[in-house]
């Protein structure tokens, strides 16, 4: 990788970032809070299970990320989904049951199961 | 099959009780009017639950509160049907309680990925910064009115100018990650989440006081954060933000991790310092402070976590922007840990001045089971106690002071009737006599003598002159220990004999425990008209204290029982209580 020497490069560099970003638009993204508490409440199992099922559905164009505490400690394990066009949905409390339903119902269908997680707070 | 509209149920906490009555009556409705594109959709918690039940139309965007169940046909027949929105219902304030700043990334991107923090604007307000004279960043910083999120909340400003106006050919940042309070779990979080803006943060302070070296001081039982931030201290020096010459500025800096063994002490910041320089983690008496003589007696300034996050925010929005935030005194946002006897157990992010019952009722969805609220510990061991008169309290540094607790790093557990406040200010103390560092007496010696005090009154052999006692050294250990530790450690026993005096005479004069918590205290006992002499009890108990024949009421043997509560739980006929 090369060193941003500068706040042009800085910016340019960002806008490469968000470049590289728009052919993800039409990808579906899936998040998954995986900070200690979201791994022991069996966090790094969901994901195993999520990519698994993808394939069996043969569903390829998504992205699995891992990101941090989402703050739902009472709902892990936690993932949020967005699919192309639509807003990010939060489900909480999910298991193997619970993925099969999201992937067969909202991944393929669009329609919008019980257990999501209302958004509830503002950001910057 | 498509919908054209969801409508959400909250089926959470308080809303929970009523939900599937809303939504078995709106799906009736649906059905009884021949609507098959619109679906019922259970949620989990809106963060209104005072104002609930909440049900909310998408994409409409239109939230409902307080809706009954016999409330739904008008909202099937005019919103749903005629596309009329029920204005008697609808909830008019859409702002959320929580605002995020320090958890802006957090649960979002990807922290491995430095990528996606650049993306979100970081490493922007570095740029910024280095553009600015030091004096314009700490005057930034001092204009914003940041205070110290570890607990103290000293302002964050006034301590880069310390460190700045030192004349020194070495300074040091050091971030305090030492997070050793009981249920509490910010720090952990915001390093997990979001190690760059903590990165960030410590080159923007490192830039204003002159700095090239910057430590993290972290508990090796974190291993998942170190795993994390190492990934980005590595990334960062790659794409030379950290390093010679950052971003072509010729300033120099760089960080390195220091792993704590974990002890409690080593969050005070001269304990830290020396813990760091390989000595015993000790504090030492102040001054001289850490600003002028700290890590190898060069100055050195010691920030939390939480304040180091904040730190790109401010410089990136403008100080302007964030002291609109919060209180008089005390600005921007805190993250709190909630933990206890609450349906929402998690990590939220809330405005300065937001009142506890905002916290409790709204984010946290009240208290578990539906039982009575009685107080809520804020600032760990350190901390006191606020009770139900406390509710409506803003919540900041001085307010809390005033009510004999402290804003602390950040952890708030709950407690409900059923948790005996002595038996609490007890757990808290036990836990500063483990974690003393016993380098001065009050506080070794003290804190075990007033354990043992508390010990005397759960176990019903204390008398009102140890009551005076307990306040007498309580205050002793106050006033004379060296180190924040030992001064705030009888702050739980303080307040807790303040707001619940009752409950202490209780546990002296009658020689019982009003929330049956207290093993010495309790007595278990068989109501012979509700005992059907089912011998389950008997069976149960691993003392042999219970006897009786069978279908004839039984009695436990007082001299017998060790008041293990098995025959309490396996009593199918109530007829077991506590006395």
């Amino acid at each position: 990788m090369k060193k941003i020497n500068s706040y042009d490069e800085l910016i340019k560099h960002k806008k490469e970032i968000e470049k590289n970003k728009r052919s993800e638009l039409n990808k579906i993204i899936i998040k998954i809070s995986l900070a200690t508490c979201g791994i022991a409440a069996g966090g790094s199992h969901i994901k195993d299970y999520i990519i698994k099922r993808l394939e069996e559905e043969n569903i390829k164009e998504y992205i699995i990320k891992d990101v941090g505490c989402m703050g739902y400690c009472y709902l892990e394990p936690t993932i949020e989904i967005t699919l192309p066009g639509y807003q990010p949905v939060v489900y909480g409390n999910v298991d193997e049951h619970k993925i099969d339903e999201i992937i067969e119902k909202y991944l393929i269908n669009h329609e919008i199961v019980d257990g999501i997680i209302p958004i509830n707070y503002e950001t910057i | 099959m498509s919908y054209q509209r969801y409508c959400l149920v909250c089926n959470s906490s308080k809303c929970g009780h009523y939900s599937k009555a809303i939504a078995d009556n709106i799906k009736h409705y649906l059905r009884e009017n021949n609507i098959k594109d619109i679906k019922v959709v259970m949620t989990e918690c809106f963060g209104l639950c005072k104002q609930g039940p909440i049900v909310k139309i998408m994409p409409d965007n239109i939230v409902y509160s307080g809706v009954k169940p016999m409330d739904t046909k008008e909202i099937v027949e005019k919103h749903l049907i005629n596309g009329e929105v029920v204005s008697r219902l609808v909830h008019e304030n859409k702002k959320s309680k929580q605002l995020k700043i320090v958890l802006r990334n957090c649960g979002f991107i990807d922290p491995e990925n430095i990528d996606d923090y650049i993306e979100k604007d970081g490493y922007f307000a570095l740029a910024k910064a280095l553009k600015m004279s030091r004096m314009d960043v700490i005057n930034e910083i001092k204009l914003s009115g940041l205070r110290g999120r570890g607990g103290g909340g000293f302002p964050t400003g006034l301590k880069w100018e310390y460190a700045y106006k030192q004349n020194s050919d070495q300074k040091y940042v050091v971030c305090n990650a030492d997070e050793g309070d009981p249920g509490a779990f910010m720090d952990r979080s915001v390093l997990e989440g979001d190690p760059h803006s903590v990165i960030e943060g410590m080159l923007i302070c490192g830039y204003a006081i002159g700095s090239n070296k910057g430590l993290v001081y972290t508990r090796a039982e974190y291993p998942l954060a170190v795993k994390r931030l190492s990934k980005a201290i590595k990334d960062a020096r790659e794409y030379g933000f950290l390093g010679n010459n950052i971003m072509g500025s010729g300033f120099n800096f760089d960080i390195e991790i220091k792993y704590g063994a974990g002890a409690f002490v080593c969050g005070e910041e001269t304990a830290l310092i020396r813990s760091m320089e390989g000595e015993r983690g000790e504090p030492t008496s102040k001054p001289p402070y850490p600003a002028e003589s700290g890590y190898w007696d060069k100055p050195t300034n010691v920030n939390n976590v939480e304040t180091f996050a904040n730190v790109p925010v401010i410089i990136n929005k403008g100080a302007n922007w964030f002291n609109k935030i919060g209180t008089e005194k005390s600005k921007g946002t805190k993250v709190f840990a909630l933990a206890g006897k609450i349906n929402n157990v998690g990590l939220i992010e809330v405005p300065m001045g937001i009142t506890l019952r905002e916290i409790i009722f709204d984010i946290g969805g009240g208290i578990k089971d539906g039982k009575r609220f009685k107080a809520v510990q804020t600032g760990g061991p350190s901390g006191g106690c606020l009770t139900e008169k406390d509710l409506d309290t803003p919540i900041d540094y001085d307010t809390l002071l005033a009510k004999g607790s402290m804003m602390g790093s950040g952890g708030m557990i709950v407690m409900d009737e059923d948790d005996c406040m002595v038996a609490v200010a007890k757990f808290y103390l036990e836990f500063t006599v483990d974690e003393s560092c016993g380098k001065c007496t009050p506080c070794r010696v003290g804190n075990k003598r007033l354990y043992e005090l508390l010990e005397k009154v759960t176990s019903g052999k204390a008398t009102f002159s140890d009551l005076d006692k307990i306040k007498n050294l309580s205050n002793v250990i106050k006033d004379t220990a060296l180190c924040g530790l030992g001064q705030t450690a009888p702050n739980p026993v303080l307040s807790t004999i303040t707001n619940f005096w009752d409950e202490y005479v209780a546990h002296v004069n009658e020689k019982s425990c009003p929330s049956g918590q207290c093993k010495e205290l309790i007595r278990y006992i068989i109501d012979h008209n509700k005992c059907v002499g089912c011998t389950a009890c008997v069976r149960v108990c691993p003392v042999y204290a219970i006897s009786g024949k069978v279908r004839e009421p039984h009695t436990i043997d007082q001299d017998k029982c060790i008041k293990c509560g098995a025959c309490y739980n396996t009593c199918k006929f109530d007829a077991i209580y506590k006395k």
